[in-house]
């Protein structure tokens, strides 16, 4: 798979540098559609990034390892993500994770050999009050129980 | 349409739809400010006594004095949805049920201050937010309240565009500085103060930045009048708050109420009380970086920043966190260090080396492995964070732990080892201080 931006993506990356001040504020949402589009920030879909974003590949690098949601190494097609902050560990969210660990037989930001699941024990994902709570890539399932989190799993293919 | 307490979250099926928005008197408190003067609005939020409720409780319309008055230089408006501070989760709400009042809130604030240009800042996780928001405002755009048709919809000429920018997952963007770092396209580190960002913020322009709670509060002002609003709740902290109440209570939630409401009320009355009659043991009031209350100190306690204040803790972002009688203190004061020590950006050297020693010192109460000098060690290392950083990040990681230990100090005297030597762990280094010891050592 090249890495390359098509020409329509790389057209709305200049819509959306033309949206701020200054171009270089579009890195975060080209990030995310790189991100979409190639499932991880590898070093080339950086380098790419930095093309269409007329940067240094550093900078990208930069930005990228300074937030938690860019994945720069491969995750599962199914990103399960606990959340073990004090309104999720008040109500059962370490149990919760060590029963996702057990279950998927991986650690934090680990995969499965197979790319189903990666893993994430995740900081306050802002529903502490629907603690405690699992998001499965973007959605989030609150009030969350060992048996749900086993339905959900078992519902992921 | 506003009735106390029900001011920023109005119970109306459907008010986050553009229709049903306008049909419930939307957009009206915009076009009553436009027939004042942008100075007079700033009066008039001055007036109110609204604070934000991003966790400073900086007072807002003073906030907005701050911006220069000329239009020589573009201005910018950003809007602090990023929402990290664990026990808080109010704002989802607002982006949920009631956007287009938090767009209105922004074009009052956009025309008072003079600026043509605001960006909404969303955290990463809150996907399905975003797209509130977004759908939101392209409702807002196709009707022509946003936008250069603003002009022909409400008259006169001002305009605004807005934004919506998707974080990725870093609490620190939450602090305006580093927000203001993240949308320009940086790694999100925070800015010294001054220069505050009215002089120099986004691109080197003047800046406001604003929670969401707050700007979503000022068409209710706007309309209902800054005399009503002020005399809504308690005084020096006027009008209503999303409280959100998680941990040990039987009916979490985001709860609107008037300030100074009594925790107890809010516990017991509004929450339900705690599952299983239990007896609660620590409150934290306002999200995770502020100091907590112990479950005997309750009683009176009023929820508003001049009352909190007094008691040594802060209303902050108004997350209540319950925690019942078999509440682990130490591993939940644990568990805050942690966060921190993730979250930490590693800009200064007190917060990014100091948040990792109070985690390594509490593994070892965590572990029962502590000694009773750890105790001082942990308040020492946290004092010295605190005051010592470039933003608040600092503040906020030291002062639940100093809390957590003048508070409980007990519970962390119980996970000391008496038995364990207070002398050096390097034997030879901690003999050699006697002639005794260096004797046997030698024989």
């Amino acid at each position: 798979m090249s890495t390359t931006f098509s020409t329509d993506e790389l057209q709305s990356i200049e819509a959306l540098k033309a949206k701020y001040p200054d171009p270089k504020a579009a890195i975060m949402p080209v990030m995310w559609m790189a991100q979409k589009k190639w499932g991880w920030l590898s070093e080339d879909v950086m380098q790419e990034v930095a093309r269409a974003m007329e940067l240094p590949y550093v900078h990208v690098l930069g930005v990228a390892s300074f937030y938690t949601m860019y994945f720069k190494k491969p995750m599962g097609r199914h990103h399960v993500q606990v959340c073990t902050n004090i309104s999720c560990m008040l109500r059962g969210g370490e149990a919760l994770y060590a029963h996702a660990k057990d279950r998927l037989g991986i650690g934090h930001n680990q995969k499965t050999d197979d790319s189903r699941f990666s893993l994430e024990e995740v900081e306050c994902m802002g529903a502490c009050g629907g603690a405690p709570m699992i998001a499965i890539n973007e959605t989030f399932h609150e009030n969350a129980s060992k048996e749900q989190m086993d339905a959900l799993l078992d519902a992921c293919t | 349409m506003y009735e106390a307490p029900h001011i920023v979250l109005p119970k109306i099926n459907g008010i986050h739809n553009v229709d049903v928005y306008i049909a419930n008197g939307g957009y009206s408190a915009y076009r009553k400010a436009l027939a004042m003067s942008p100075d007079q609005v700033t009066d008039e939020v001055k007036k109110s006594g609204l604070r934000g409720r991003g966790g400073a409780c900086f007072p807002t319309g003073l906030k907005w004095s701050f911006m220069p008055k000329g239009n020589e230089k573009p201005k910018y408006l950003a809007i602090n949805g990023d929402e990290s501070e664990p026990g808080s989760f109010k704002d989802r709400q607002i982006f949920e049920e009631n956007p287009h009042q938090l767009i209105e809130g922004i074009l009052i604030a956009g025309y008072a201050m003079g600026i043509k240009t605001a960006f909404i800042y969303i955290r990463g996780e809150y996907h399905k937010w975003v797209d509130c928001m977004q759908t939101a405002l392209d409702e807002a755009y196709a009707k022509g309240f946003v936008g250069e048709r603003m002009k022909q919809t409400f008259g006169g000429d001002y305009s605004m565009e807005i934004l919506v920018h998707k974080g990725a997952g870093a609490y620190i963007c939450g602090e305006e500085t580093s927000l203001m770092s993240s949308l320009e396209g940086d790694r999100a580190y925070p800015r010294y103060k001054p220069p505050f960002p009215a002089n120099k913020g986004l691109w080197g322009m003047p800046t406001t930045i604003n929670n969401v709670e707050t700007l979503a509060t000022v068409p209710p002002i706007l309309a209902m009048g800054a005399s009503a609003y002020a005399s809504i709740g308690a005084a020096g902290h006027s009008g209503t708050i999303l409280y959100g109440v998680s941990g040990h209570v039987n009916k979490p939630g985001v709860y609107e109420l008037v300030t100074g409401t009594l925790l107890s009320e809010i516990i017991y009355d509004v929450c339900g009380g705690v599952p299983g009659g239990k007896a609660v043991k620590a409150v934290i009031p306002g999200g995770s970086s502020m100091p907590p209350l112990r479950g005997d100190e309750l009683d009176g306690v009023r929820m508003d920043e001049e009352y909190l204040k007094k008691i040594g803790t802060h209303i902050g972002t108004a997350g209540i966190m319950v925690m019942d009688e078999d509440t682990d203190i130490v591993a939940v004061t644990l568990r805050i260090a942690r966060f921190y020590h993730h979250e930490s950006c590693g800009q200064c050297t007190p917060c990014r080396e100091g948040c990792g020693w109070m985690e390594k010192v509490l593994h070892r109460f965590a572990h029962s492995n502590a000694t009773f000098s750890d105790i001082d060690l942990l308040y020492n290392v946290a004092s010295n964070i605190e005051g010592n950083t470039i933003c608040a990040l600092g503040d906020a990681a030291a002062w639940p732990v100093k809390g957590f230990i003048e508070k409980f100090r007990g519970e962390f005297e119980a996970r000391c080892r008496p038995d364990r030597s207070l002398i050096s762990l390097n034997v030879v280094h901690g003999r050699r201080n006697t002639a005794e010891t260096l004797v046997t050592t030698l024989t």
